[in-house]
């Protein structure tokens, strides 16, 4: 599709969100973390001060997902206490925060949420198992992704069906025209709603031209992708070969840093945290490379080490996931658990090496295997 | 014979004798080694060393005690096997220790700072490194750096460019630097008012994802999976998203590090945010040094002040209180 729409410059941006501030909690990205002159500093999401008016940080790939906004790190669930009598229990339930507005994201993690939606909409278990806390969120928020004008070397949304100028899962697309500004193209009905300001302009024909000619530059700046279709067969195979995820984990850390920044990963945990009669059930971000994530009250942990836990995570992606969701891959290849890994573990590796060790023979031969892990 | 080609040398020589050698092969980035385990002889093509070798190889010793392994080590990464050795985490003869004279390595983030004017570090193409100077292609520019830039900080205070403890040297041991730690770091930090420092570190904290790569990427950090930060009963943190407890976290680690800590970097080297954490182990550090005289992962015999006890110490002058 052509680029067509409304036009903000970068020097209008800050006014046009203090603008939707009055309607919307408006979270965008910032550049933190430069207490030391020769830092670069990390990009995290927070909400957007009208009054402070700092511009976002547009230019730098954000190091964490914009998920933590529909998918906080920690929420209450619930607030509970126990009166005097046996039977007394009051509960409350956090309001919602309401109207809520992601700018600046990527598009990959706009279609991150395409993701986590089938998960939980009860869609997955044929309606019975709805997350109520993540829906009411998810229908209060819209979402203005930023397409990227250049890639990294670790970014590898194209391998996912996804693009660097890829609107899927937004409500606007931001595409850079130039270091003027950016063009807004509406992607859905509430989305152009939004773009009725008068603080946009209408886009021009050169800014469209711009806009256009970032986007063929974004999409040529991405070497080939591989097919990896075959990866839900390839790592299924590979689940009881302990050697091949022993070499594949082996510089692993089992830490979260991959899980945690990931716009896919959705995994909680459960904790009621009281004193005396008064408490709060907590929903928290949990990752299937910590031990606690499989501990069992027995004792016994049924993914006792680093191999096991990096197994399940990428099987969850590229495996698992698909098979319960249309061969969907729960990944979009933003690239940052590559990027913020401390050991360098690179997820796009696991899968070409599940693929190349699977194909054209699904057993390798026990001489090659051998060989490999001698 | 480049330092690297000899390194490989002796690889080759011991792989017959253990389970790997870990040591760095490429990275997935041109920036960056990662850590590789050599298990057999084509494996040991790709090794590589020098300034792209952040990584510390003594942060995987434990997981294969039992078994015989060798790593090879720049200064700093055997004062962390040292001190392994010392705490009895690692058998002495249960490691080949391959030593060479580290140049210093890289710091990501102040790359990044560098490039910034011209793009993203994850732009990087190619990655060439001359005797002063880091050459990099990024989106179309050719630039350079001075490598002193962007080297990090730890290596510009580094005493023992060469391993402390060795069964294998390559080239010629360095002479010590003139290198002096002057804790300026922590001077800024403490030179603010209590109540900035304070706003400081829940700044600076509140970007913390609670994903404990700090905890994982310590060498020293040996609880692994009995972690107070996960522990429930009893809840030694509470699991809700605040600065309050994401801070405590950071103290106790930081506690537990005390005298223990070799200052190697890496809890804050792995934080995806950029959280300045090696402070408060610097902070500690400095006081076990100033109160019992004591450096970490420099003697394999000598015993972490606060894991023994004296019934007279030296400078703590308890009956004069």
């Amino acid at each position: 599709m052509k680029a067509q729409g409304k036009f903000i410059s970068r020097s209008a941006l800050s006014a046009w969100l203090a603008e939707l501030s009055a309607r919307f909690q408006v979270w965008a990205p910032r550049r933190e973390g430069l207490a030391a002159p020769s830092s670069a500093g990390a990009v995290v999401y927070r909400p957007f001060d009208p009054a402070q008016g700092s511009d976002p940080e547009l230019d730098k790939k954000p190091t964490e997902s914009a998920k933590r906004v529909l998918f906080p790190r920690s929420e209450a669930l619930l607030n509970f206490q126990r009166g005097a009598g046996r039977d007394s229990l009051s509960l409350e339930v956090p309001p919602s925060p309401g109207p809520t507005l992601i700018f600046g994201m990527t598009p990959c993690d706009a279609k991150g949420f395409l993701v986590f939606d089938p998960v939980y909409d009860g869609s997955g278990t044929k309606g019975s198992a709805k997350d109520v806390y993540y829906l009411r969120r998810r229908a209060e928020t819209l979402l203005i992704a930023r397409a990227c004008a250049k890639t990294l070397s670790t970014c590898f949304c194209h391998w996912l069906g996804g693009s660097p100028y890829s609107g899927q899962g937004a409500d606007i697309l931001a595409l850079e025209a130039g270091r003027e500004g950016f063009v807004l193209e509406a992607i859905t009905p509430e989305g152009a709603s939004l773009l009725d300001s008068s603080t946009l302009q209408s886009a021009g024909a050169d800014m469209l031209e711009a806009a256009e000619q970032g986007r063929a530059a974004a999409q040529a700046s991405l070497p080939p992708a591989p097919d990896i279709a075959g990866a839900p067969e390839a790592l299924r195979a590979l689940f009881d070969d302990a050697a091949f995820w022993r070499d594949e984990a082996a510089h692993c850390l089992s830490c979260g840093a991959c899980t945690y920044l990931c716009p896919t990963c959705y995994c909680f945990n459960v904790t009621d945290e009281h004193m005396g009669m008064k408490g709060t059930r907590l929903r928290s971000w949990d990752a299937c490379m910590a031990p606690l994530f499989t501990l069992e009250a027995s004792g016994h942990n049924p993914r006792p080490d680093k191999a096991a836990r990096l197994k399940n995570r990428i099987g969850h992606k590229f495996s698992y996931y698909p098979s319960l969701h249309e061969r969907h891959f729960a990944c979009v290849g933003c690239g940052r658990c590559i990027k913020s890994c401390p050991s360098g573990v690179d997820i796009r590796r696991i899968v070409t090496d599940s693929l190349r060790q699977t194909t054209g023979a699904a057993k390798p031969a026990p001489a090659a295997k051998e060989k490999r892990h001698a | 014979m480049s330092t690297q080609e000899e390194l490989k040398q002796i690889i080759l020589k011991v792989l017959p004798e253990v389970e790997c050698v870990i040591g760095w092969g490429p990275g997935p980035d041109p920036l960056r080694a990662s850590p590789c385990f050599m298990r057999a002889a084509p494996d040991v093509d790709s090794f590589v060393a020098g300034p792209l070798a952040a990584a510390n190889t003594a942060l995987f010793l434990p997981e294969y005690k039992g078994k015989k392994v060798a790593l090879v080590v720049k200064g700093c990464d055997s004062r962390s096997v040292v001190q392994l050795i010392s705490e009895n985490l690692i058998k002495r003869d249960e490691v080949i220790i391959i030593g060479f004279p580290c140049a210093g390595v890289l710091d990501e983030n102040k790359v990044a700072a560098r490039l910034a004017p011209y793009g993203e570090a994850g732009e990087v193409g190619q990655v060439q490194f001359g005797a002063s100077e880091l050459k990099v292609s990024l989106a179309g520019q050719e630039l350079s750096l001075p490598l002193a830039d962007v080297l990090a900080d730890k290596c510009g205070r580094c005493k023992y460019p060469g391993a402390v403890l060795s069964d294998h040297f390559v080239g010629d041991a360095p002479t010590a630097p003139p290198h002096q730690d002057d804790f300026k770091d922590l001077a800024e930090l403490e030179n603010m008012p209590l109540e900035e420092r304070f706003r400081f570190w829940e700044k600076e904290m509140s970007r913390c994802i609670r994903c404990y790569a700090c905890r994982n990427a310590c060498p020293l950090c040996v609880c692994r999976d009995h972690c107070v930060a996960s522990s429930r009963e009893p809840r030694w943190l509470s699991q809700s998203d605040g600065v309050r407890d994401k801070l405590m976290f950071q103290v106790v680690h930081a506690v537990h590090l005390a005298g223990r800590c070799t200052g190697c970097g890496e809890c804050q080297r792995a934080c995806p945010v950029h959280i300045p954490v090696l402070l408060l182990k610097r902070a500690l550090g400095r006081a076990v040094g100033q109160l019992f005289g004591h450096a970490a992962g420099l003697d394999a015999n000598a015993a972490p002040p606060l894991l023994t006890f004296q019934m007279e110490e030296n400078n703590i002058k308890e009956r004069e209180w």
